[in-house]
């Protein structure tokens, strides 16, 4: 089902003539038009962040006009940020809560993922149904309750009830490597049993190493998941500064520096570079990741 | 899926089972403790508390229905519950079929495939945080870009942010810019739909747009209703954009100490779980805050319930097929 999504559109020619088929000036004409289309969607879906690097290089008199392109290129803008707002120590918080997190989701995950993939066991269905609701619940559901609880353990105010978490449960990821792994015909699974493997030497010697794409897609999804988290960072560490993570300081480095939009609009443009370099390595497996959510069962 | 029968233990092979269950239990042991301890504990500890009065300081004190009978004499929660409301209709709807229009050019196209759906994609991994931020300058009044732009075609911009009427729109435009997820998945449901279908119709003597209507549209409705849930679910949970808009359009310093800037301007972005968060961790009235997570659950769980029905649905046509 989902195999196909990567492969068609880039292997069809680009010229529009079939065999068999005169170039008729309304298939031309369609041609144009649904390219044409097509290309102010992409720029339409760019443009906003052209405009934010634009300002961001713009000299602090010049970001206040409505001048659109740069008079002079400040490209110092993105390193005087820096000074402006101690970015490196929230740059390390968001790398250890994204990164800590990340690994306790692959400790924790793959061996449950397997278990509701791969294993025949009774209360599995229902195991799966708690997966998805957890999945879908609203964090703010169960707020005040573990917030009151890590308070008691006087863990507030620093990164652990972020991260603990996913050394134990992380319903999304736990839901999209399950999805994967069904994918892995049984009979390697079996296979393995006939050789002699335990549960634990087929997942690591079989299922984990077919796996690989799927896995990396989960990191992925967990990474950025957490680095984009405004929530989590804002209940726990919101009262202190020093553990803030960049999402959350860039909420408020809008309303510290809020008439120099050159300044906040270099932090905005830094704050998403992870994402996009992220992407560019790792490409299929986002875009695989994303079907698997959606259109398998 | 049914091909896993015969991996199950045979029985009489006692040593098999009782190694296989050891398995079992050991692989989903931390996610069972992980599930009891931050969904199970919590979920029931919330219905609890929200029958008392709590500061977080002193112990919980039962005050029954308090909390319930208090959310209908409440303006302010009635105002988050409303604006919420306006986001499911308005955010659902303009989400899915945004993301179905844009599917639907991308299918078309014949080249430039790979660029476009890359350009339309990279949005929604932006951190939401600077997203908002992006519109938010992007639409700023006075010089703005977007204001600019629309004053060449002799446009007045509506001041978005600080206006009322204007802020949840300019919200639901943050939120279609970073929809791009759901177009992937729109867009992978739409190149699966069966080349023999589009040339049946086109036999019949069916025009693009008729192609698209009747063979497109009831093929992919599975992965529309996907989108309906998902969306809904998004915008019971708007916080972020919510809480960025305000804060940053009240032009406050600080966006963690103060409650004076949630739901600028005047209460159009407070959202039910911006509220939630003021009342539970801005005035500490954890009781109340506990009441409204617990509707909030409860209209959640309705949400999910839809979906796992449509997941079950799809998992028992997969499993009759081949190779399932």
């Amino acid at each position: 089902m989902t195999a196909t999504l990567t492969k068609p559109p880039v292997d069809v020619p680009s010229e529009p003539e079939q065999p068999r088929r005169k170039m008729n000036v309304g298939a031309v004409l369609n041609w144009v038009a649904t390219h044409a289309i097509g290309l102010a969607l992409g720029l339409m879906f760019a443009t906003p962040v052209v405009f934010v690097f634009l300002t961001a290089v713009m000299s602090d008199d010049q970001a206040f006009t409505s001048d659109l392109w740069p008079r002079e290129w400040h490209w110092g803008n993105f390193v005087e940020v820096f000074d402006k707002a101690p970015l490196f120590q929230y740059l390390v918080n968001s790398l250890t809560y994204s990164l800590l997190a990340t690994l306790g989701m692959l400790i924790s995950s793959i061996p449950a993922a397997y278990a509701l993939a791969k294993l025949k066991w009774r209360g599995r269905n229902v195991a799966f149904i708690l997966v998805i609701g957890a999945m879908m619940l609203p964090p703010q559901v169960v707020a005040v309750p573990l917030y009151d609880t890590w308070s008691g353990l006087g863990l507030t105010g620093t990164l652990v009830p972020l991260i603990a978490p996913y050394f134990l449960f992380d319903a999304f990821s736990i839901f999209l490597l399950r999805q994967f792994m069904l994918t892995i015909p049984q009979s390697y699974v079996d296979a393995a049993r006939v050789d002699g493997c335990s549960e634990f030497q087929a997942l690591v010697r079989i299922i984990v190493p077919m796996a690989k794409p799927g896995i990396a897609a989960t990191a992925l999804f967990c990474f950025l998941f957490t680095w984009n988290d405004y929530f989590g960072p804002l209940l726990y560490t919101g009262e202190v500064k020093d553990q803030w993570t960049l999402s959350l300081a860039l909420a408020t480095f809008k309303g510290m520096h809020i008439v120099q939009w050159n300044s906040s609009m270099a932090v905005t443009f830094l704050t998403m570079i992870p994402a996009v370099v992220l992407f560019v390595f790792a490409q299929k497996s986002f875009v695989k990741g994303i079907t698997f959510t959606g259109v398998k069962g | 899926m049914t091909a896993t029968l015969g991996a199950r233990p045979a029985p009489g092979r006692g040593r098999a089972r009782a190694r296989h269950r050891l398995a079992v239990l050991g692989f989903m042991a931390p996610a069972l403790i992980g599930f009891v301890l931050f969904f199970g504990y919590p979920l029931v500890t919330t219905v609890v508390l929200s029958f008392t009065k709590y500061d977080l300081i002193n112990p919980p004190e039962f005050n029954g229905l308090d909390n319930y009978t208090f959310m209908f004499k409440d303006p302010l929660l009635i105002k988050a519950i409303t604006n919420t409301l306006w986001f499911v209709v308005v955010l659902t709807i303009a989400r899915t079929v945004f993301a179905l229009g844009v599917a639907s050019v991308i299918a078309r196209l014949k080249s430039g495939v790979g660029l476009i759906r890359t350009l339309c994609y990279l949005p929604s991994l932006a951190p939401p945080v600077a997203a908002t931020l992006v519109f938010f300058m992007v639409m700023r009044p006075n010089g703005g870009p977007l204001d600019t732009v629309l004053g060449w075609f002799g446009v007045d911009s509506p001041l978005f942010f600080s206006d009322p009427a204007w802020a949840k729109p300019g919200i639901t435009a943050i939120m279609l810019w970073i929809s791009g997820d759901l177009m992937i998945i729109i867009l992978a449901a739409i190149l699966d739909v069966p080349q023999e279908q589009y040339e049946a119709a086109e036999l019949d003597g069916a025009g693009p747009i008729r192609r698209w209507w009747h063979v497109t549209l009831p093929t992919i409705s599975p992965v529309l209703l996907f989108g309906i849930v998902n969306s809904v679910i998004l915008a019971l949970q708007l916080f972020t954009q919510a809480v960025v808009a305000g804060s940053a359009g009240s032009g406050a310093a600080d966006a963690t100490g103060s409650t004076k800037y949630l739901g600028f301007p005047d209460n159009s972005t407070l959202t039910f779980p911006v509220y939630l968060y003021t009342q539970g961790f801005r005035y500490f009235d954890m009781g109340y805050a506990a009441a409204m997570a617990t509707v909030l659950f409860v209209i959640s769980f309705a949400a999910t319930i839809v979906l796992v029905q449509r997941m079950r649905k799809n998992s028992t046509a997969e499993e009759g097929g081949p190779g399932a």
